[in-house]
């Protein structure tokens, strides 16, 4: 065996041909690949994998989850913090309909995964065979690209072109599903080759530059320019470019949550947070200003409120690598289709430097006016009882912003986004699209699993903790260290929010019971700790993040706080509501 | 009828792909998860080996259309898409009729209206002959009501098959794809100009 692997871990093709197992095959894949860290739960249709697993233990770092849906949100928390393909490992059956939740948030934010799943053997395909489940057909929506394999000479082309198709272009999730018969199968194995090239598939389009000239065209004549970005930027690795485009261009720019960390938090250009509970200014601003220059975002719903009032005023630059998103929902005027990377630099090299000092004090305006009704009462209340925004105001006074967030879903988490500090990209690791309730705890500890230099902090409501808090036994096992921050309002917030403004308070079905979490997380060996006085709470920050290894710090927030500004659905942006 | 309903249009959607399992639906669940019925759909080997040729044909206006190819064109085994409208396209759709031989052989009149319809015979028994027509919607539509009196059997109609007018074919765009870095010919920003017709990527 030993002799085996040291001619397979050659990464270029071998003349000489050895036999190996389909299981085999694909562990070589990997590791060519770069994979270090393998997100997973074995079950009786991947044994043959997790069988060869065992040998390469050293090499791959395989992470045992307490669920698939735990699996895959690790995977896309390693994926975003390291920027390489997150991997993940699931049996057949329930094991593969437990990964639909996290493919579809993968989908929906562009990360890229390579799920491998485990198959029934080929045979007794469409028998109904005991854990088959036709995984190829669900999860086809929710991937960029699925395939089944079923003989095991197929592995290492359809591996290198799942990890081609995830990572390049606009990235996303990819699911191959192997049948238990390929997995044992011994073949002839020639070797791994990386995919760069698949015919029907051009993820990097040829930028033409008349679209580039005509964009500086009318950059250089705005008078109210705004530039609006997205993860696209994180995504291209281009947060040099991006930053130097607008430190040029002296054009005040605002982020969508995916976006959050391209440019810090406290860069002067950098304007604030758009959509439903985005700031004052870059909302109603929005609708003030001539060009409107969109780089890597998708114009979500939660960011233009409604479409038909959204920036009709002004001239539309939207710079995308997928043709599909553009004109989807906000038609451009002048559409650069590319690879941010290469556009951006292009763009900055025509555009006249220039500083829009009095446009960008309107923003600063509205700043003001946000502070005084919003902010100062949610970074610094009077109330007896905590708020969500002085416990992300504090924890950014001690980690300086260095830290990465992870954020949950609902009202903790607009606050969360609202008021972290960021100094750096890779940072801001939420559930976006999707809004995945769940999504943080396991995606923190894929987080730090990618970054392992860096603190990682999960903020969490009390609601979205409970449905996957099982990871604890992951953290456990694992060792890993991961910072988790309950902000427990006793309530599911942000429908008790809606429900409060817009059904007359009718509360159904929002008051949630929770258990002793410092408890659960004593069960699971992780040491907690639980604050209801604010003057506890910069030391129980820094006993957490001073604590060697994982630490639940659960906070005890006012009950009923809703989150503001808020554009009401519906609306425009400009209609937004400070209170 | 909405704003909306009176731009739709009938829509020839041409979609060059690989040949691979799965894709069918993938193609599908565009049109589904929209709530947009397919009227017509055929899948078949396209004049270069190994590349299948899909033409679609939905009701629906021009703007959702383009959404619709550019979302299918992005699947990773899709080369190409075009769409048209009826007076871009050469279209036929294929129907078989059954009827009885001894009406056929007894009423001279029906075999007038076969003549008359440009039906051919496909199939002669004792018992039963099968016509066959090619043509638009209406003329396949207007065969069966004519012979609905004369106690048709059993009919079927293919989906629509339609031929690009303004279209070179597909073997000179495949060798741009086969090609580690396509040329301009293949990518090009030139669609997302507003008003053109054909959309090419």
């Amino acid at each position: 065996m030993e002799a085996i692997q040291e001619i397979l871990t050659e990464s270029t093709p071998k003349q000489t041909a050895v036999e190996v197992s389909g299981s085999v095959a694909l562990l070589e894949a990997l590791l060519t690949e770069g994979v270090d860290t393998i997100f997973g739960y074995p079950g009786g249709a991947i044994m043959p994998i997790y069988d060869a697993l065992f040998d390469y233990n050293e090499k791959l770092n395989h992470i045992l989850v307490r669920h698939e849906q735990g699996g895959i949100h690790a995977g896309q928390g390693y994926a975003r913090t390291s920027g390489k393909v997150g991997v993940v490992f699931a049996t057949s059956g329930p094991g593969a309909t437990n990964l639909v939740t996290g493919l579809a948030d993968a989908q929906i934010d562009s990360t890229p995964l390579v799920c491998i799943t485990g198959q029934v053997f080929a045979h007794l395909l469409g028998t109904d065979a005991f854990q088959e489940t036709d995984v190829i057909n669900i999860t086809t929506p929710v991937t960029k690209w699925n395939y089944q394999v079923t003989d095991a000479t197929e592995i290492p082309e359809v591996i290198a072109k799942a990890f081609y198709i995830a990572k390049s272009g606009r990235p996303g999730p990819v699911l191959i599903d192997i049948t238990k018969n390929a997995q044992i199968q011994l073949f002839n194995y020639q070797g791994y080759t990386k995919c760069n090239h698949i015919r029907s598939y051009r993820p990097k389009p040829i930028v033409r530059p008349q679209y580039i000239e005509q964009a500086a065209a009318l950059i250089n004549e705005a008078k109210k320019p705004f530039i609006l970005w997205g993860q696209g930027v994180i995504l291209g690795s281009a947060e040099q470019e991006f930053k130097t485009f607008v430190e040029k261009s002296g054009i005040p720019a605002a982020w969508t949550i995916l976006g959050a960390g391209a440019i810090s938090t406290d860069h002067p250009l950098n304007v604030g947070m758009l959509g439903m509970h985005g700031n004052y200014g870059p909302n109603v601003l929005t609708n003030e200003c001539d060009v409107l220059i969109a780089i890597g975002m998708r114009f979500d719903d939660r960011v233009t409120g409604r479409l038909d009032k959204y920036a009709k005023q002004a001239k539309v630059i939207h710079l995308d690598i997928d043709p599909a998103e553009i004109d989807k929902n906000v038609k451009s005027t002048v559409p650069v289709w590319g690879d941010c990377k290469e556009t951006l630099p292009m763009l900055t090299a025509l555009v006249e430097k220039k500083e829009h000092t009095e446009w960008l004090a309107k923003f600063n305006d509205y700043t003001r006016q946000e502070v005084e009704q919003v902010i100062e009462k949610e970074l610094n209340p009077t109330t007896p009882e905590m708020t969500m925004g002085e416990v992300i105001k504090q924890l950014n006074e001690i980690t300086k912003g260095e830290a990465v967030i992870v954020t949950d879903v609902g009202q903790h988490q607009m606050v969360a986004c609202r008021y972290a500090k960021l100094n750096n990209t890779r940072s801001n690791i939420t559930s976006g699209g999707l809004g995945t309730m769940g999504f943080a705890l396991p995606a923190a500890i894929g987080a730090k699993f990618g970054a392992q230099d860096r603190t990682v902090v999960a903020i969490i409501g009390d609601g979205g903790f409970q449905m996957t808090c099982q990871e604890m036994g992951t953290i456990m096992q694992s060792g890993i260290d991961v910072k988790i921050i309950i902000l427990n309002n006793r309530f599911l917030g942000m429908v008790r929010q809606w429900q409060e403004l817009f059904n007359s308070r009718r509360y159904s079905f929002v008051d949630i019971q929770s258990p002793d979490f410092v408890a659960l997380a004593a069960a699971y060996r992780i040491p907690g700790k639980m604050i209801d006085d604010r003057k506890d709470l910069p030391s129980a920050l820094n006993e957490m993040l001073n604590n060697k290894g994982s630490f639940l710090l659960e906070v005890m927030v006012t009950k009923e706080n809703n989150v503001f500004p808020m554009v009401p659905q519906g609306c425009s942006v400009s209609e937004i509501r400070l209170k | 009828m909405s704003d909306q309903d009176i731009e739709k249009q009938e829509f020839n959607i041409t979609v060059y792909t690989e040949n691979q399992i799965g894709l069918l639906n993938r193609i599908a669940i565009i049109f589904t998860r929209r709530k947009i019925n397919i009227e017509s759909l055929n899948t078949s080997p396209s004049e270069i080996d190994r590349i299948h040729r899909f033409n679609i044909v939905i009701n629906e206006s021009e703007d959702v259309v383009r959404k619709l190819t550019r979302q299918i064109e992005k699947q990773v085994e899709v080369l190409k898409v075009y769409y048209h409208t009826n007076e871009d396209v050469i279209w036929q759709e294929m129907a078989l009729y059954k009827v009885s031989t001894d009406v056929i052989a007894e009423r001279v009149s029906v075999e007038r209206l076969l003549r008359e319809n440009g039906a051919r015979v496909v199939t002669l028994r004792k018992d039963y002959t099968v016509f066959e027509t090619t043509g638009h919607r209406e003329e396949t539509d207007n065969l069966i009501s004519i012979l609905q009196p004369y106690g048709l059997i059993e009919f079927v109609r293919s989906a629509r098959v339609a031929i690009i007018k303004d279209s070179d074919g597909f073997n000179s765009k495949l060798r741009e794809f086969e090609r580690l870095e396509p040329g301009e010919d293949v990518i090009e920003n030139e669609y997302l100009n507003k008003g053109q017709k054909v959309f090419t990527m």
